[in-house]
Parts: structure tokens; sequence; C-alpha cells
């Protein structure tokens, strides 16, 4: 495998270039807005287990069930009206209609069908990173040329036959593509959906740390969201170079 | 056998229907291999796509072995102009697949397969990508494909036509070869009168669209790869020209 071929280095390098201007800053402001990111990292390494995991975990948690609903109902509605034309020809205008919504504003709506509890906070990542990945899926779907389709259907082919063997092999990277995207914005629409009804999450706990002028805490927060979105996105890239080995191969 | 009478296909273009080909008729016998030329747009992918039964709206009647073409119920063997191997599938997959979909089972005649491969000159190339390969392997590789399923009717779409010269011979040359181990009837369209002329035992040459059958000749040199510089080659070469461009002025005075 060319695990190898994965650019750890650069990762650290980013991470020496934000964390070395933020300790900058720190040191140029003297203020007790800028914290040192030594002393978060510090705060964070004694206060994780008692404090901070359960909230991450109930956000990873959340993360996880809205993306997964997002991909098995995104994912083969996406392959259907990219293959079938009369899917496209019925969904696709529903999808355009509903896509640019701001989903923000469903918050209410969402919330009287649903109440305060866990179901809410999924369905508002579902329902603002579902559009894109069908979006995503359907027009890699359109993107496999016909000639690759043709031999198949000169033998018989079946359209399950030519779904299971043609296109959802191809568009693993599309669904990575999306997972990177969901990844990116559920993370952001927790942080605002975990501000009602709970006292678990990440943004509860960022939110209640700022109202308590803690900043330390707050930071700390911050930093666990970052963190949990990079391990995230480093664990897609590795699985891309695992299972897509055609696309980096020349 | 092939049999093909009467066949016209219509599409519907932006301006009204458009006749692709027009009272088509035509016999290929079992084991025979048939070069259609023409110039383009004269109908010749088109004709492969309904031999392929890819094309269902069609009138008149093909029949393959005397039943109607089905893709179900034939061995269809096709290759499109760019190959069709799948990227994201490695050579012996993209091999296997064909037979996998037909037979609907992941275990291939292994001996087959290995002398295939071999004669091919693809062995070495099992766990590569198709992007990986050169244009020549990848034809090679997807003639592997076609040959495995054991077809009763292989069909080629301009296959060789993106490969350089040198790299066409060559994989004609490897086409030939195995095309003689099994004799499989072979229908393949090609602007080349070269490949035509090295490849078909019968040549059909078609007009422009909408495309008809304007001659259909027992091709004499089928096969010998000297007969470039004979008078003989020259002198079929010069026909077939002849024919492709008369008809080409002759689509120029009806504009």
């Amino acid at each position: 495998m060319r695990l190898h071929a994965y650019k750890s280095v650069h990762y650290i390098y980013g991470l020496l270039i934000i964390f070395g201007s933020w300790q900058l800053l720190a040191v140029m402001t003297d203020s007790p807005i800028w914290l040192s990111p030594w002393d978060i990292l510090m705060h964070l390494y004694e206060t994780f287990h008692s404090t901070i995991a359960v909230h991450a975990l109930y956000s990873l948690r959340r993360t996880v069930l809205g993306i997964s609903l997002s991909l098995a109902i995104g994912v083969p509605l996406g392959v259907l009206t990219g293959y079938f034309k009369k899917m496209d020809r019925l969904f696709s205008p529903m999808l355009y209609f509903s896509y640019p919504i701001p989903k923000m504003a469903l918050l209410p709506v969402v919330m009287l069908l649903f109440g305060l509890g866990e179901a809410t906070k999924v369905i508002m990542i579902f329902l603002i990173i579902f559009f894109p990945i069908v979006v995503n899926i359907r027009d890699e779907v359109k993107n496999i040329p016909g000639e690759v389709y043709e031999p198949m259907y000169s033998l018989g082919a079946k359209p399950l036959q030519v779904i299971n063997e043609i296109i959802l092999p191809g568009i693993v990277p599309a669904i990575l593509t999306s997972l990177r995207i969901g990844i990116g914005t559920a993370i952001s629409i927790l942080f605002f959906t975990e501000n009602f009804g709970t006292v678990y999450g990440m943004g509860y706990f960022i939110m209640d740390a700022w109202m308590r002028v803690n900043y330390m805490q707050m930071y700390s927060g911050i930093v666990v969201l970052s963190i949990l979105g990079l391990i995230c996105f480093i664990m897609i890239d590795c699985l891309e170079v695992f299972i897509c080995r055609w696309k980096s191969l020349r | 056998m092939i049999h093909i009478e009467d066949l016209s296909v219509c599409y519907q273009g932006k301006d009204g229907p458009i006749t692709a080909i027009e009272n088509i008729n035509l016999n290929i016998s079992q084991g025979e291999i048939c070069a259609v030329i023409g110039p383009s747009g004269g109908g010749k992918s088109t004709l492969l796509k309904v031999l392929a039964g890819i094309i269902k709206g069609y009138r008149g009647r093909v029949l393959i072995d005397g039943r109607k073409v089905d893709p179900k119920t034939h061995r269809i063997g096709f290759i499109p102009q760019n190959d069709g191997l799948i990227k994201w599938r490695t050579v012996e997959q993209n091999i296997r697949l064909s037979a996998k979909i037909k037979d609907g089972r992941k275990h291939i005649d292994r001996n087959y397969y290995l002398e295939l491969i071999k004669r091919l000159n693809i062995q070495g190339m099992k766990e590569r990508y198709p992007n990986q390969l050169s244009g020549g392997e990848r034809q090679r590789v997807s003639l592997a494909r076609v040959f495995l399923l054991k077809p009763h009717l292989l069909l080629m779409d301009e296959s060789f036509s993106a490969l350089d010269a040198i790299t066409r011979e060559e994989v004609r040359r490897v086409f030939l070869d195995v095309w003689k181990a099994h004799r499989v009837t072979t229908v393949f369209v090609t602007h080349d009168i070269n490949e035509a002329i090295f490849l078909g035992e019968k040549v059909v040459v078609l007009s422009a669209a909408p495309g008809k059958v304007v001659n259909m000749m027992h091709n004499p040199l089928f096969g010998k790869s000297c007969s470039f510089t004979t008078g003989d080659y020259a002198e079929l070469n010069r026909k077939l020209r002849k024919m492709l461009r008369g008809d080409q002025n002759h689509a120029a005075s009806c504009i």
C-alpha cells in the first residue's frame, strides 16, 4: 500500500505555522482574550478526560449519525438520479427547489416536529449535508463516460449489475469528497444546534465557557473541535489512498 | 450468421427526425470478419450499436443465427472507440467483468484465461490499472475482455483509431492472431482503408448520412501483412478511396 505517499509532514508544518502565529499574537497582545496555545494545550491535557471528553463524544455521535443518515439516503438517490433519466427529471427540480432554502431557518420547525432532543440535532445535520451529497453523487455518475457502459449493455447487463459493478466502485472518491464536505459542515451546524435543549456537546461546552468568561475552557473546546475535524479528514485521506489506488497510480 | 434486412434507424434531432442509416441489407457468414468503412457521420457506429442490441428502436430485421438480436440471449462482445476499460478496476478485474456479467459467476475457465492473456502478452499487467497502461496495452486488455466471453459476435467501433501507426499495426497483428485461433464472427468499423484491407475478409462501404451500402466486396488481401507494397493492394486501396470520395462528392453536390 502506498501510505507513504500520504504527506503527513505537511500537516505538521501547517499545525506549526498556526500555533506559531497564535503564540506570537498571544505574546504580542498580552490580552486575556488571546491565550497562549501552549497553555491551552496543557489545560486540555489536564482536563480532557474529566471535563471535555463526554462533550466531544456527544458531538461525535451526533456527527456520525447525521452523516450516516445523509449518506444512507443521499448516495442511493444520487446514483438513481444520475443513472436513470426519468428519476433525474423527477427529482432534480425538487432538489434545486429545496437546496437553496437556508436550513438553519428550519430549526424552529424541526424543533417543533422532533422536540429538543437528539433527533433535532441529527436531522439538522442531515438537512444541511444531504443536498450537496445528492448533487455531488448525481454529477459524478453522469460523468462516467457512455463507452464504459456500452460493452456491458451488449452483454445484457441489468441496471442493478451496472450499478454494483461499475457505478458504485467508480463513485467512491465522490462519496469521500461528500464525507469531507459533510464533516466540515456538520461540525459547524452542531455548534449552533447544541446550544438548544442540551447540556452535552462541544457547542454547549464552548458557549457555556464563554458565558462564564472562562476563556481557557472556551479555547480548549475550539481546539478539540478542530482536532476532531482534522482526525476525520486524515482518516478519509488514508481511506482514499487504500480504496482508490487507481487515482494515485500513474 | 448475421442477417440484416432493410435496416433503418431514425432518431430525434433538434430540427426533427434524422435518419442515421437507411435500408441496409447485409449478410455476414459464421466466422467471417467484416470491415465497415464510410465517411464520418455515416451511421457506422449506429449500425454496430444495433448489432450490439444497444439501440433497440429500428425498422427492419436484424438476426443473429436466425433469432432477433438480443444481448440477453446472444453473447456479444463490444469494444467501443476508446477501449471502454473501467479505470477504477485492475486489468484482471476488467477482463473478468464481462464473463461475470454474462454468466453471473466469478469463476472462469482458468486455462482459457491464461492462454488468452499469454497470447495477448498481458500476463505481467494483471494488477495494474488502465491508466498505467499504454494505448496498445489497453487495446490488448479490451481484446482479452471480449475473447474471454467466447462471443457469438464481436463488434469493434474504430477500436484502434486512437493508436499511433506503429502500435496500431502491432495490435492489428495481435488481434488477427487471436481471431484466427477462435474465428469469431466479427464486424468492425473503421475509417482507415489500410485497416479495412488488412483485417476485413469482407469490406462494406457505407455512404454519408443517411448511411446506405454503397458497395460490398470480398477482400482477397485479407490478413496479408506484406500486401501494402503490392500492386493488388494499391489497386484495391484506390478503388475503395474512389468509392468513399465519390460518395463524399455526391454528398457535397447534394448540399
